[in-house]
């Protein structure tokens, strides 16, 4: 009996341990090798700046148009930066990976501009301020066909247009 | 633009034997035994010959034009065109009347046989179709025409001969409308481009300085509505391909998209897109009233007429994720139609009616498949890396659509090009183009 339940720990503390470091390498590979959470890019490779610590991007998971935290932490950034050039207006680009269709990436496309663009609205940005255009997956900025090049080229990009 | 000639259609002569003619061919299976065909070049006098060199700069007119006959049967999947060599009798006596015994004993079943004349710089083409097995003339028509219509004249010849052998209309006359792709990804130049079916006669309709996609031919005109990102305003617009004249459809205050002809080519039905939502709108062309037909908060897109314009088939992600619905064409009653496994989009109603083609994204793989209008009867045609976007053949028996390759991490490898395949799931194969090619919209058929 004694016998058997320490074996029956010795069992649970040897599972136990392979779960936590299979976890823990899979957390390790996808922060180096992806530059990505989930499948949100999390880089700076194809990131411009509006400003000194303003980047013109966000980016977004397949198919969703949710901001992340540092997404909504970038989009305060250009509000801020908005408000302070009150005389520049922006025009926010929605933009998708290529798989998917096309015409529902150009709908995709236009939901994610306008996530961004209803964001700045919230930050106090005038409405009249910020145009959006929808690109679908016509205007890639990574031409690879992998899940790397694919979250770069989820995004929207807030662009001056004067 | 492009100049439709006047196709002055004259049939002379028109016999079709009714008596049960020995050949048929059964195009609602796959057809894995292609009927043997012998093509005979064209018969043609010198005099005539003469006069073609100097107005065409072609030789021999006749062979040309048969094969283009021959080419098209062969693409069709259901004919096997014998090669010419084995050909024991010469083409202006087979005409006359075939030895048909000549012609069994190469295994052809069948026999095209014609003459080539020209007269008041008119081109005259006849015509007969011989059933070598039963012994007889199955068919005999003959054409006038100018001498630059000369391809069309072998469609229109395919055409007929598809009909008398398998029963339907075929779809040889026809022009494929598509976008062209020339430079690397990240800086694609779009063109729209236009050819004969069988990959002839290519001309571009825009030059290249905006973005256009999804061409889509009017089925009773000369008419195509596509997406322009003229002045970086996405919008739909509609082009005359005779006159090229190019018009935006509406004044909607933001992208429109996703446009589509109504089967009687009076309405475009399309998507608008505003505040981050996409719905789904029509317009009639005469008087320019525009009504919308959905308003959900998802996205609706992909719009497409059932061919008796009661029905709307498009694509929504109201569910959660992209499917297939179908609504009534004043957008009540709206349905859910697809419940397998992955995303489903481009829905597109087959001119037969019983049918919706799609495209499927499962397991990071794509297919192009088709369903019958209430959802039931799936079946995937083909599986591929990349390839979306089928349009019918205006038979309904054949779907185009295009197809991208994988690139490599430095976007190397990188095309697009044009396939089709039968609604059989056999005889796919892809579509020649001079350029990289996507978006294809078949028309309908040019002649009757």
């Amino acid at each position: 009996m004694n016998f058997s339940k320490s074996f029956r720990n010795t069992f649970l503390v040897i599972l136990l341990s392979l779960i936590v470091s299979a976890c823990a390498t899979k957390k390790t590979t996808t922060q180096v090798e992806g530059q990505m959470q989930g499948d949100v890019y999390t880089g700076t490779d194809t990131v411009k700046y509006l400003a000194d610590g303003v980047p013109d991007r966000v980016f977004f998971a397949t198919n969703e148009s949710i901001l992340t935290t540092k997404s909504r932490d970038t989009l305060r950034k250009q509000a801020n930066w908005l408000r302070e050039n009150s005389s520049i207006n922006v025009v926010v680009e929605g933009h998708a990976d290529e798989r998917g269709t096309r015409e529902y990436n150009l709908a995709l496309g236009e939901r994610r501009a306008n996530a961004a663009k209803d964001y700045l609205i919230t930050y106090g940005i005038s409405a009249d301020r910020i145009s959006v255009i929808s690109y679908g997956k016509e205007r890639p900025v990574d031409s690879g066909s992998n899940p790397l090049s694919w979250s770069k080229n989820r995004r929207s990009v807030t662009v001056k247009a004067n | 633009m492009i100049k439709i000639l006047n196709f002055t259609f004259l049939v002379f002569l028109f016999l079709i034997t009714k008596a049960n003619s020995l050949i048929e061919i059964d195009i609602t299976r796959g057809n894995l035994d292609p009927l043997p065909i012998a093509v005979s070049p064209l018969f043609q006098d010198d005099k005539s010959k003469k006069n073609l060199i100097s107005e065409l700069k072609i030789e021999n007119i006749g062979s040309e034009i048969s094969s283009v006959v021959e080419n098209n049967l062969k693409i069709s999947g259901l004919f096997n065109p014998l090669s010419k060599e084995a050909f024991l009798q010469k083409p202006d006596i087979a005409h006359l009347k075939p030895r048909f015994e000549d012609w069994a004993l190469i295994k052809a079943q069948a026999l095209i046989t014609g003459k080539v004349t020209v007269e008041n710089k008119k081109l005259k083409v006849e015509f007969r179709l011989w059933d070598i097995l039963a012994g007889r003339e199955m068919m005999a028509l003959a054409f006038t025409t100018v001498p630059s219509n000369w391809r069309r004249v072998g469609h229109i010849i395919s055409d007929k001969v598809y009909e008398r052998l398998t029963g339907e209309k075929g779809y040889f006359d026809t022009r494929i409308i598509y976008v062209s792709e020339e430079g690397p990804k990240t800086a694609r130049v779009k063109k729209l481009a236009i050819m004969d079916q069988d990959g002839f006669n290519t001309k571009y309709l825009t030059l290249g300085n905006e973005l256009v996609l999804t061409p889509r031919f009017n089925p009773t005109s000369q008419m195509v509505t596509y997406l322009s990102y003229f002045k970086n305003l996405p919008r739909v617009y509609l082009l005359d391909i005779e006159t090229g004249t190019q018009e935006v459809v509406g004044d909607f205050p933001g992208m429109t998209f996703a446009p589509r002809f109504s089967p009687d080519g009076k309405k475009i039905i399309m998507s608008f897109a505003k505040d981050g939502n996409s719905d789904i709108y029509t317009m009639d062309l005469e008087n320019r009233i525009v009504e919308r037909i959905t308003n959900h908060p998802s996205i609706d897109t992909s719009p497409s007429y059932s061919p008796d314009n009661k029905f709307i088939t498009f694509n929504s992600d109201r569910s959660g994720f992209q499917q297939i619905y179908v609504m009534k064409s004043d957008g009540s009653n709206v349905k859910r139609i697809s419940f397998g496994k992955g995303l489903y989009g481009t829905p597109v109603w087959s001119p037969r009616g019983d049918l919706i083609a799609f495209t499927k994204l499962h397991k990071g793989k794509f297919y192009i498949g088709v369903m019958r209008t209430d959802g039931s009867g799936e079946r995937l045609l083909t599986e591929n890396y990349y390839q979306e976007a089928p349009s019918w053949s205006p038979n309904g028996r054949v779907l185009i659509f295009y197809r991208e390759t994988k690139s490599n991490d430095k976007g190397e490898g990188f095309s697009a090009k044009l396939w089709s395949i039968d609604l059989t799931g056999y005889n796919e194969r892809e579509v020649q183009t001079e350029t990289d090619a996507s978006d294809p919209s078949w028309s309908s058929l040019l002649s009757n």
